[in-house]
């Protein structure tokens, strides 16, 4: 029973080349982009700078997985920074620190994660039960956490003083780095539940159609709350890995990480407007944004340069993705 | 007597103080195929909607098997062993297969919120069989063709019977609308085969296609269920009569061509695009109707869409009023005077969320416009006049266009381009797709009405008697290129001197 060998009884069969081809293209682009840095000069290609770019992108590919679903699912999610921000400052002062007599070890990282789970379940409640777009809400949610971050924050940043901690953030194991272990678990454990579970194909369903989801009386309520606790808790356990990683809890934690996400689940070929894309594809735009920021140091583009640089390749990514897309005409949702 | 699986009682629906369903009664017994026929807006689908817990009834009972139920959604129908194939599919592009069937019951398939695609495949594959339909469960659906997809939704209301200690109740809406020949064949074939394990409601605008499959039918007028005959004792006469209250008129018929301009309207000189069509020739004068007949994907359509600039043509030139034009993209055409009446009428026709008014003068505003601004007073006045010329069904002129019937929606995009004050030329693109016998015959008489005052009119149609009734010459295409010409002047085609020239 494999796809596409059953001819149909009716009717001709489209082209799949198209989708097919597009959902290659961002892998292909990232190879690309690296080869060509490996052969514009030296110190690309090696070893040490590819775990420079594995924990580069740990905390990134983080977040790039719970928002993925959200988007999938056809919303969105602005309030990243913010739930960054309460994370680390939970995080570092419920750990060994130096302004409260805390000192929850491990647990500190849970209880982070779990608060950044609280905020996204506040964001998913407000969005569905009370109808509020979640561009808004998000928007709120996030100004409203940095606030409480700073309010926690106060003007001395906590310093973290457990080095199991420092160990964690900026230790490696077999030679590959703490925190890209951890991404990369996150990144597959992403997968399993975009393929496996009911949360997953329905986020697929719910960005496909939510109106005929509805329509066939699923619970579609309960799976957006669910993406947006689920992309809360990521958030969260990415504002506390990055904490440890520094060595302090700090309201400004995520800042630029909110549209860096957003453009990485996009450039890859998942689409804003919901129903298409996944884990995998987010996966391969957050290391494409990573090697992107990497390589321009090793081929000598200036720093001025580099911002420059990096929109117009995006813009570039962007358009080779959508290429396909663009039968004139063709109405795109 | 034999007790019906569902019986409605006193039906009644209003939507913004139009009824759309006025006391309608009837029974559908068991392994019966009950047919349902009426014009656009007549009720049908607004009670299939109801029956399937789209909509809710204002008053009235659903009875299924003696037990009288509401069901509130189709979740809740489908409990009751009602299921509904929609008129415009409800199938998600972006799943699989399997997926589209069972969702909402995937019971076995998934374990703890996790899925077991095995048991999934194999749980879909069952109700592909029952259809006999030779699609994997494992295809993303919108690799499907539409055909190919409408077996889906029908294995999905199949599936039902799983849930049901009861053989299930399903309701077609307007399956065949959107199908060519084959795809009809295929859907009537399983209709027919349902006999053997459900009971079906079948509702479509082919008089033929109903009087084939339906043991009994079910004539609808004005939101009333009006007659019941048995397939036996009728013919499609008789349907039509009941329908529509009177005899159809003559004006249906093709009628000579008043005064043929000699002006030219449009010249379209060795047209050509790559894997489309090459080397097309033909004149359209003022006045005139000029049908395309073809079969699908012969060229002729993607022609017309050329015309209006929503395709590139590769080579040769466009010659509108002597002169010749370029027409890159549909913002030149309508500058231009030309006018396009798609086929994908939801997807492109109407705005959907729209109201009748903006849709109509959506393309022209410029003409209303008083400085920067619309002019909005002219604005409702122009609207009014052209609902009250086309006797558009509208319960306002602001009711959003997605709510009137199929041929309502069709005069509204016939507005559009007639509202111009200087269009030229009017392309239809299977203008009567998915109407019925008397809102067509509307449809052509006024289509002929504006032609006649000086119009040029392309029509690209898929059957011939659609391109007879309708056009003064016709040119017939096949394989992309034209392979029969049928001017004005000469003698009036045959139906079989066309598709000679068709296949």
């Amino acid at each position: 029973m494999t796809p596409g060998n059953h001819q149909g009884p009716v009717g001709s069969r489209p082209a799949v080349t198209g989708p097919e081809l597009r959902s290659w293209a961002p892998l292909l682009a990232l190879i690309v982009l690296c080869l060509g840095f490996g052969f514009a000069g030296p110190g690309f290609a090696t070893l040490e700078n590819l775990w420079t770019v594995a924990d580069r992108s740990a905390i990134p590919l983080i977040l790039a997985v719970g928002t993925t679903f959200v988007i999938l699912q056809g919303s969105i999610d602005l309030s990243i920074e913010g739930v960054m921000a309460v994370s680390s400052l939970t995080f570092a002062m419920s750990v060994l620190n130096d302004r409260t007599g805390l000192d929850l070890g491990v647990f500190g990282l849970v209880l982070a994660t779990f608060a950044g789970a609280g905020l996204g379940l506040l964001s998913g409640l407000v969005t569905t039960y009370l109808r509020v777009p979640s561009f808004m809400v998000t928007l709120g949610v996030w100004s409203a956490s940095t606030g409480i971050a700073m309010l926690l924050s106060g003007d001395q940043p906590p310093l973290i003083k457990d080095p199991m901690l420092h160990a964690l953030g900026l230790g490696r194991s077999f030679a590959v780095p703490n925190l890209f272990l951890v991404a990369v678990t996150v990144v597959l454990l992403g997968y399993a539940l975009q393929s496996y579970t009911r949360f997953g194909r329905y986020s697929m369903v719910i960005g496909g159609g939510e109106d005929r989801a509805r329509l066939l009386g699923l619970p579609v309520d309960r799976y957006k709350v669910l993406a947006f606790t689920f992309a809360g808790l990521l958030s969260g356990l990415g504002g506390a890995l990055e904490s440890a990683r520094i060595g302090l809890g700090h309201a400004d934690i995520g800042v630029g990480q909110t549209f860096a996400t957003i453009t990485a689940v996009v450039i890859a070929g998942t689409s804003l407007g919901g129903g298409r894309g996944g884990v995998l594809q987010s996966a391969v735009g957050t290391l494409t944004l990573a090697v992107l920021t990497d390589g321009m140091i090793f081929a000598g583009i200036s720093p001025y340069a580099q911002k420059a640089v990096q929109g117009a390749l995006i813009l570039l990514a962007v358009l080779v993705t959508t290429w396909p897309l663009r039968s004139r005409l063709r109405i795109v949702k | 007597m034999i007790e019906p699986v569902l019986r409605v009682e006193k039906l009644s629906k209003s939507f913004a103080g139009v009824r759309a369903l006025d006391d309608v009664s009837f029974d559908v017994r068991p392994r019966e195929v009950l047919g349902l026929v009426g014009e656009n807006g007549a009720g049908k689908s607004t009670l299939l909607k109801v029956l399937a817990g789209v909509l809710h009834a204002d008053r009235g009972r659903i009875i299924v098997r003696g037990t009288p139920v509401s069901p509130a959604n189709v979740a809740a129908a489908a409990a009751f062993g009602i299921g509904i194939v929609f008129q415009e599919q409800a199938v998600l592009p972006n799943v699989t297969v399997a997926e589209n069937i069972l969702l909402g019951h995937e019971h076995r398939a998934v374990r703890a919120g996790f899925y077991d695609w095995r048991t999934l495949y194999a749980r879909a594959a069952a109700q592909l069989d029952k259809l006999g339909a030779g699609i994997s469960p494992s295809t993303l659906t919108a690799t499907l063709s539409f055909a190919e997809r409408q077996l889906v939704e029908i294995a999905r209301a199949l599936s039902l019977e799983e849930r049901t200690r009861h053989e299930p109740i399903i309701l077609f809406d307007e399956p065949t609308s959107m199908l060519d020949a084959n795809g009809i064949e295929t859907v009537l074939r399983q209709i027919e085969r349902l006999r053997q394990r459900a009971s079906v409601v079948f509702v479509s605008h082919r008089l033929d296609e109903v009087l084939r499959v339906s043991d009994r039918i079910c004539i609808m007028v004005n939101g009333r269920c009006v007659a019941t005959r048995d397939r036996a004792v009728c013919n499609i006469a008789d349907l039509q009569r009941l329908m529509l209250g009177r005899e159809l008129d003559a004006k249906y018929q093709r009628q000579p061509l008043s005064t043929h301009g000699p002006k030219v309207r449009l010249s379209v000189r060795a047209l050509g695009r790559r894997n489309s069509y090459h080397g097309v020739s033909f004149e359209l004068h003022a006045g005139e109707v000029l049908g395309i007949a073809e079969s699908a994907g012969s060229g002729g359509k993607t022609l017309c869409r050329t015309l209006f600039g929503a395709e590139r043509a590769d080579t040769g030139e466009i010659v509108l009023d002597g002169r010749p034009v370029r027409v890159r993209e549909p913002a030149d055409a309508v500058r231009l005077g030309v006018g396009y009446v798609p086929a994908e009428r939801r997807l492109e026709g109407i705005v959907g969320g729209l109201g009748v008014r903006e849709n109509m003068t959506l393309a022209h505003l410029d003409e209303l416009r008083r400085g920067p601004f619309i002019d909005l007073a002219k604005e409702r006045q122009v609207v009014k006049s052209w609902i009250e010329r086309l006797r558009i069904r509208t319960p306002t002129a602001d009711a959003p266009a997605h709510d009137l019937s199929g041929g309502n929606q069709q005069k509204v995009v016939l507005a559009k381009w007639l509202i111009g004050q200087k269009l030229k030329v009017l392309i239809l693109d299977h203008p009567s797709r998915g109407l019925d016998v008397g809102a067509k015959a509307e449809l052509f008489a006024l289509i002929r009405e504006f032609a006649r005052a000086g119009l040029g009119v392309l029509l690209v149609a898929d059957t011939v008697e659609e391109v007879m009734a309708l056009s003064d010459s016709i040119i017939v295409m096949k394989d992309g290129v034209v392979s029969g010409r049928f001017p004005a002047s000469a003698a009036k085609p045959s139906r079989l001197q066309i598709l000679e020239r068709m296949v």
